[in-house]
């Protein structure tokens, strides 16, 4: 019992059932075999199904109930090939099989294969039979194969490769009550060796075998291959390893080949006693009529477009309509509450809390539609379609059609985005990818546009059909997308190419969006918004509300004598005097002093201090400065004054003349494309490069460009 | 290895030089016969590009590149850039 306590995933699987600790498998398959559908039938637990090669692109684990008193660790790991990784994605599995001390090595795996295509999809499960795991195929997509006429003698296939198989389809969870029936049963190692290594390198194997103290000769030859990137091998390992292949004179490159080729012959020698294709029609795949269309030379591009311009119109326009309902339904909470009672405590809830949250919430429409209908494209496989359509027009910023994925999801949030960069097998392209994905406008974004260009950009028709405001938010997503470009070009300069880069890739067949993987994506992504960005927000607001609220000293009240002395002479009526009152109290606060600190340094780029305090407070996460102004805007104000595009029209200069110009709004507008403004992205980014030289030079560039071009647009435009 | 040709000087463009997957017209099909560049050789020969298997250029993106190659007679398709198709070599 002890020993299973130090891992608190299984604590409560043991007590239940007071015996070892429960099994843990590992699922394992090609990319789109249907394993990551495996995974949710069998852990019932909500994660991502994708389409595009590579959604899994970390390991993920469930627990699953086999029977009514024995459940099981599952891990799902990213789709490969091979076992000889070519990415990073893959990696993770290697980095689990190759170590059999470690914590969560698998007691079994699933190997999900696709029926449909059985001949590739073996070359993986032969790899890992000689690796001597025990493992179960599920034979994925037997509805496919049938339709295609493939017929497999299983009774037949199960001696050939020595592993119960489970015929099944798991879209649907057909086959998975079989499937776990069987996951509940201790296996052995297959008994069959599908490839084992030339007489020739058993002398190098060999040795590797013993001095890692490994069970077979077949992993010796993993160690050989790639010890340089087996991360539990300390550098003296590696030193070792090299000796003995250099030594024995190793060419890994031809025997990798070599070994491929003999597993596709002995492959197919299996198949041609298992298998018999009956063809009944030799029809062209529905798919790739689809394709025809798709990926046509002139209406590809025109559907890409139409589709990116229906996301535009679907967010910025149709989302309008909830989102107005949100923002007045703030306001008259507020109100009713302010018109009911009164005292400080109430203040701090309408002004900071409610107004901070109403921040919030008022995303939650545009932030649903757009991973709604990033989702939607990569379940019916379009994505995959795109990278094509794409790879040429990127090459030139040295970035590859699969950096489009990372770009287009970067659009939603850099986050995920950047973690998506690992299936990109060059490290340039993949570095490059990481580097420029922040400049595309996230989602977080939005709710800055949406306010400031709502300010100064009038809601008219413009050439008949556009909406004027929708075509200025269109420019900044253009202006975000150019300057990623460009920043790719520039890198691309830069940087040297460790080595070269390919673009091989298998396209899924398309197939209709399951609504419930669409919906479920929508749901874990907008409430990740509203309860950690919210959570943020709302703190924020509570501490700027008290910052703003409460000035040092007698200061507040000094400030609000002078107004009111100065009030008779100039004849300010009662609504310009309480105006004045409220400015000159929160000039004199706490926020007030810390903005006035760094005015200096933003004063050219038409800010004052007001936005000084937003501008810092964003610094964390940019969705925040919509917060921070509301709050800022609402300290001293009546409730009755609205909804927040209001209070910012409301805002005066010194000389009485509104204060959010045209110059103001697109100089604010401008910065935020560019600046970089969110710890998590950095953070991220550090995850993935295992370095700070590039979380660091994406902070420095992109907020120096951010100063840079919001300098010359107010120049420019006051 | 006969697999691979170590690609020495390339040869000039004859009438009877050497097909690619490169020069397949659309629609066309053509058998591997070997791989001429042993890294994109690992690649490929992973994603069922294996001489004596049948590929089938379905198609070029509009661009001229990538391809769209249709492989075997289990019909998946393959998206390659042009570069990458242009070590796959077709028997004669």
């Amino acid at each position: 019992m002890a020993a299973t306590l130090s891992n608190p995933t299984t604590v409560d699987a043991a007590a239940s059932q007071a015996g070892p600790r429960p099994v843990r498998i590992a699922l394992i398959g090609n990319p789109n075999s249907g394993k990551t559908s495996l995974f949710n039938q069998l852990t019932g637990l909500n994660q991502k199904v994708g389409n595009f090669p590579g959604v899994t692109v970390d390991r993920k684990t469930g627990v699953a109930q086999l029977t009514p008193g024995q459940r099981a660790e599952i891990i799902d790991l990213p789709g490969t090939y091979s076992l000889y990784p070519k990415s990073l994605d893959e990696k993770v599995i290697t980095d689990l099989l190759y170590d059999k001390t470690a914590d969560n090595y698998p007691d079994f795996v699933v190997v999900t294969v696709d029926a449909s295509n059985l001949r590739r999809s073996l070359l993986l499960f032969t790899q890992l039979g000689d690796l001597g795991l025990p493992a179960v195929l599920a034979l994925n997509m037997m509805d496919v194969a049938e339709r295609h006429g493939v017929n497999i003698d299983l009774p037949a296939l199960e001696r050939e490769l020595g592993v119960p198989i489970i015929p099944m389809n798991a879209r649907n969870g057909i086959g998975i009550a079989a499937l776990k029936i069987v996951m509940a049963q201790r296996l052995d190692a297959p008994p069959v060796r599908c490839w084992e290594p030339d007489e020739k390198l058993l002398p190098m194997v060999r040795q590797i075998r013993y001095y890692f103290d490994l069970h077979n000769d077949y992993l010796a030859l993993h160690y050989a291959q790639q010890y340089r990137q087996i991360s539990f091998l300390s550098a003296d390992d590696k030193a070792h390893i090299q000796e003995l292949t250099q030594q024995y004179g190793f060419d890994a490159t031809a025997q990798q080949a070599a070994e491929t080729i003999a597993r596709y012959a002995r492959i197919n020698e299996i198949l041609l006693e298992t298998v018999t294709v009956t063809r009944t029609e030799q029809r062209e795949p529905v798919s790739n009529r689809i394709d025809r269309v798709l990926t046509h030379r002139v209406g590809g591009y025109l559907i890409f477009l139409g589709i990116l311009f229906l996301l535009f119109q679907a967010i910025f326009a149709w989302a309008q309509y909830p989102m107005d309902w949100i923002d007045q339904g703030i306001s008259a909470l507020s109100a009713t509450i302010q018109d009911n009672f009164h005292g400080p405590l109430i203040r701090l809830l309408t002004e900071g809390v409610l107004a901070g949250l109403g921040g919030v919430l008022i995303f939650v429409p545009q932030i649903a539609l757009l991973f709604g209908f990033l989702a939607v494209l990569e379940e019916t496989g379009y994505m995959a379609r795109v990278t094509f359509l794409m790879d040429k027009l990127m090459r030139p910023f040295g970035l590859s059609g699969k950096s489009v994925v990372p770009l287009i999801s970067g659009l939603a949030c850099a986050v995920p985005a950047i973690m998506g960069a690992r299936t990109i097998e060059s490290w340039k392209d993949r570095m490059i990818t990481i580097f420029v994905t922040p400049l595309m406008s996230c989602s977080a974004r939005i709710p800055v546009y949406t306010v400031l260009v709502a300010l100064v950009v009038p809601d008219r028709a413009a050439w008949g059909i556009f909406n004027l405001r929708g075509v200025a938010l269109m420019g900044l997503y253009l202006l975000g997308l150019f300057s990623a470009l460009g920043s790719a070009w520039a890198l691309k300069k830069v940087l040297k190419a460790r080595e070269r880069s390919y673009f091989i890739m298998e396209f899924p067949v398309y197939q209709w969006p399951r609504w419930k993987n669409v919906g479920l994506t929508i749901y874990q992504k907008v409430q990740a918004f509203v309860l950690q960005a919210g959570k943020v927000i709302v703190a924020i607001s509570v501490l700027l509300w008290v910052l703003a609220s409460y000035g040092p000293g007698q200061q507040q009240e000094t400030a609000e004598a002078q107004v009111r002395r100065a009030a008779p002479a100039q004849r300010w009526d009662d609504a310009e005097v309480s105006r004045r009152v409220a400015s000159a109290r929160l000039e004199s606060s706490y926020a007030g002093k810390f903005g006035h600190l760094i005015e200096p340094a933003i004063r050219p780029l038409g800010y004052d201090w007001k936005i000084g305090i937003a501008l810092l407070t964003s610094f964390a996460a940019r969705e925040v400065f919509v917060g921070t102004i509301s709050t800022i805007y609402s300290v001293g104000q009546d409730a009755d004054m609205g909804t927040l595009q209001q209070k910012l029209s409301a805002e005066r200069d010194a000389n009485g003349q509104p204060f959010f110009t045209p110059a103001r709004a697109f100089s604010l507008l401008v910065f935020y494309v560019f600046a970089m403004q969110c710890m998590s992205t950095l953070a991220v980014t550090y995850r993935e490069t295992k370095s700070w030289r590039w979380p660091v030079a994406q902070l420095v560039y992109m907020t120096g460009l951010a100063y840079a071009a919001a300098f010359v647009v107010y120049q420019v435009l006051a | 290895m006969a697999l691979f040709r170590r690609s020495a000087p390339k040869p000039v463009a004859t009438a009877n030089a050497r097909r690619s997957a490169q020069d397949l017209r659309v629609g066309e099909a053509g058998t591997i016969c070997c791989l001429e560049d042993p890294e994109m050789a690992l690649k490929l020969l992973e994603m069922g590009c294996v001489p004596g298997v049948q590929v089938r250029l379905s198609g070029r993106a509009p661009l001229g590149d990538p391809l769209m190659l249709v492989l075997g007679d289990q019909e998946y398709t393959l998206s390659v850039r042009a570069s990458e198709a242009a070590t796959i070599m077709l028997k004669e």
